[in-house]
């Protein structure tokens, strides 16, 4: 970690394959303890994107920095600080999740004690000690996923990178990966996320780069992004009484954008629904109404992919 | 070297576990042996015999002589007198009567030396022997063929020697002429030979065929541990071994070595095995080990650059398959391909499997130096291909 907290610094980065630019000028940092989201749809260049972060691919140019140290494809001492978990699921089919775990923990410098501790850790964290001597091609798609995350954990890296890991996973398997990576941000470890589950970047991440052709198009926490393309949240009052005289006094609030009567109530656009919600009702309230209802819709991840592209997530 | 240690460790027990490297780098090329073992070591062990008859019609000098010399052939020759022409080669046709009863008396081969034949000779006038073979006795009939031409090219030799003894112009009765014959045939032959070739330079079949076995397999054995680099990049875990904090050198060194250790265990199973069970004689423990520790060496050299070359593990399987059977044709590993001669012969010694054959072949009749020269062919080969493999594995191993 360098001396401004940033465990990965990525500048400029850009790669071509023949004539399509899969990677161009993409930089961004990711500070410890946070979690980063790089998302975009299939093909936006997010895994060429950490393929160049891991030390994978060749970069044609730009800087990746890891804890202050300049990182290659020929780097050896500074990939330690790097758990890389890859979108498909990389393990040993024919050796079981400790064997796996074994292999990759000596491989990373591992050794004696401390490795069959780190390993018996890992284990109970990816929930596979019970099936821990089984041959891991017996296991199912989400346990091979789950050890697919664990052989990145193994030597506590100070960046984990982890490639779309909840493709192909079943709801209770996701739910699980992430739980672990809540928790791995919270340990302070920084955590690189691509996805492209809008869901998912707006639970894990504190931060989020959108990526669409190979270019990172906007950067920021959640209600930066929102607040950049003009997003608002919108609440819903079902309501009787004298709609119009509310709809009139909440409009002059501060951070009411818009306040508009409906035959069953009224809706009102503000920056954070949040912060508003207890004014208004206590407004709504003044003039007389009477509130049965309230619905709170805040602009997601989706609609701002959609307002910068054009096109949507999943396209 | 400590993460080539660990690459190969990891593969090893991944490949005993398939039980391939096992089934491939023993079971098969034991089985092979042992099979080829009995279906050729009755063909090769068994004894050589012939039944001949001789009809000598001559009575002189030379048709005695003759009659001497079969009668002196060796106890696998049965050498019968008949008196008729006719007799003679009633006996060669129920010798190639394959329903002929077997108290039916039958020849491979007839003799028969006309009247007059020594008179002939010696007056100058020359002679003929008669040889009829039976057609379902080839090897027996071509014995006696070459034993009549033996003789003849014999008193050639005799011939000339006396005749360049007589003077111009002078003129020897036949008796004379006979006694010259008979003093000349006592000069000892100025020009030995000595076999050893076959005495004591060659495999027995036993030998040859588990070699032969051991060498053809020991391609497959090897290839599981070059061609793992692919195996790595299907399954996806090349990404995780570039990821970590290794050099990259080293996962070409750690698949090397899983191809060695396959190859040498293989081998020296099959050495020992074939050796107590089969009774093999491989020859030399040192020689024997220097030719399968470089037979080794050229066998990863020419599967890396097959692995290194190939797209998938599908298309190096094939390619290792095709390679690894015409070297083994072309080697001689299924029959010795020095009886062929020529063309195919020059051939085989773009192979390792000639080379090794060879070195055996070698080391039967001579010391541990005489492997010298196939050992240096075969780490030949082994430092050209695995050179070659080594600059396209770079490529492969950068992205």
């Amino acid at each position: 970690m360098n001396g401004d907290g940033l465990v990965l610094e990525c500048r400029d980065l850009r790669r071509a394959f023949g004539d399509l630019q899969a990677v161009d000028g993409v930089g961004f940092s990711i500070a410890e303890g946070e979690t980063y989201g790089l998302l975009g749809p299939n093909g936006a260049g997010k895994t060429t994107s950490i393929s160049m972060i891991c030390g994978l691919l060749e970069r044609d140019s730009g800087e990746v920095v890891i804890d202050g140290h300049p990182l290659t494809t020929k780097s050896v001492a500074e990939k330690r600080a790097v758990g890389y978990v890859p979108q498909d699921i990389a393990i040993y089919p024919d050796l079981s999740a400790k064997e796996n775990l074994n292999f990759f923990a000596r491989l990373y410098g591992l050794s004696g004690v401390e490795r069959k501790k780190r390993v018996d850790e890992v284990l109970e964290i990816i929930g596979l000690a019970d099936r821990a001597n089984d041959r891991s091609e017996d296991f199912s798609g989400g346990m091979k996923r789950r050890l697919n995350i664990g052989i990145g954990l193994l030597h506590s890296p100070h960046l984990l990178i982890l490639d779309e890991p909840t493709v192909g996973v079943d709801p209770q398997s996701r739910n699980a990966i992430l739980e672990s990576v809540e928790n791995l941000s919270t340990e302070g470890m920084a955590v690189l996320y691509t996805t492209h589950y809008m869901e998912e970047a707006e639970r894990l991440c504190n931060r989020v780069g959108i990526i669409d052709h190979g270019k990172i198009v906007a950067e920021g926490t959640r209600r930066e992004l929102i607040e950049l393309v003009g997003q608002r949240d919108r609440i819903r009052l079902r309501a009787t009484g004298n709609i119009e005289a509310a709809a009139q006094a909440t409009a002059s609030m501060p951070g009411v954008y818009e306040a508009a009567a409906r035959d069953d109530g009224l809706d009102v656009l503000v920056d954070n629904a949040a912060d508003a919600l207890t004014g208004i009702l206590g407004t709504v309230a003044a003039a007389g109404v009477s509130v049965s209802s309230v619905d709170v819709d805040e602009p997601n991840l989706e609609a701002v992919f959609l307002h910068l592209t054009g096109r949507a997530l999943r396209d | 070297m400590r993460t080539a240690l660990l690459i190969a460790r990891k593969d090893l027990s991944i490949r005993l576990r398939d039980k391939s490297a096992f089934i491939y780098g023993i079971i098969a090329p034991l089985g092979l042996a042992f099979i080829f073992s009995f279906v050729f070591n009755p063909i090769q062990n068994s004894t050589f015999s012939a039944e001949y008859v001789v009809v000598n019609q001559d009575g002189g000098p030379v048709g005695d002589q003759f009659v001497g010399v079969l009668e002196g052939l060796g106890d696998e020759y049965t050498i019968r007198e008949v008196d008729s022409v006719d007799d003679a080669k009633k006996q060669v046709e129920v010798g190639s009567d394959a329903f002929a009863g077997e108290d039916e008396v039958k020849a491979d081969a007839a003799f028969i030396i006309p009247a007059g034949f020594s008179e002939d000779l010696l007056s100058g006038d020359g002679g003929t022997i008669t040889v009829v073979g039976a057609a379902s006795s080839a090897l027996s009939a071509q014995v006696a063929f070459s034993i009549a031409d033996g003789f003849a090219s014999g008193y050639d030799a005799l011939n000339l020697a006396v005749s360049t003894a007589i003077p111009e112009g002078v003129e020897v009765d036949p008796q004379t002429r006979g006694m010259m014959f008979g003093e000349a045939a006592q000069v000892p032959a100025p020009l030995g030979l000595d076999d050893v070739s076959t005495a004591t330079k060659q495999l027995d079949a036993t030998t040859y065929m588990a070699a032969g076995m051991a060498v053809f397999f020991l391609f497959f054995t090897v290839s599981f541990g070059v061609s793992g680099l692919l195996e790595e990049r299907r399954i996806g875990t090349m990404d995780r071994l570039f990821a970590a904090p290794i050099n990259r050198n080293s996962i070409i060194m750690g698949k090397a070595l899983t191809s060695f250790v396959l190859g040498i265990v293989s081998m020296s199973v099959l050495v020992v095995a074939t050796s107590l069970l089969l009774d093999a004689s491989w020859g030399n423990p040192v020689g024997v080990a220097m030719l399968v520790v470089a037979a080794v060496f050229s066998a990863m050299g020419i599967l890396a650059i097959v692995a290194a070359t190939a797209k998938t593990q599908e298309q190096a399987g094939s390619f290792q398959a095709i390679i690894s059977l015409l070297l083994a044709f072309l080697g001689g590993t299924f029959f010795s391909i020095s009886q062929a001669g020529g063309l195919l012969e020059k051939l085989s010694l773009i192979t390792p499997h000639a080379w090794f054959l060879r070195g055996l072949g070698d080391l039967q009749g001579g010391e541990v130096s005489s492997v010298f020269p196939s050992v240096g062919a075969l780490l030949a080969f082994g430092l050209v291909t695995g050179g070659i493999a080594w600059v396209f594995l770079q490529k492969a191993v950068q992205r």
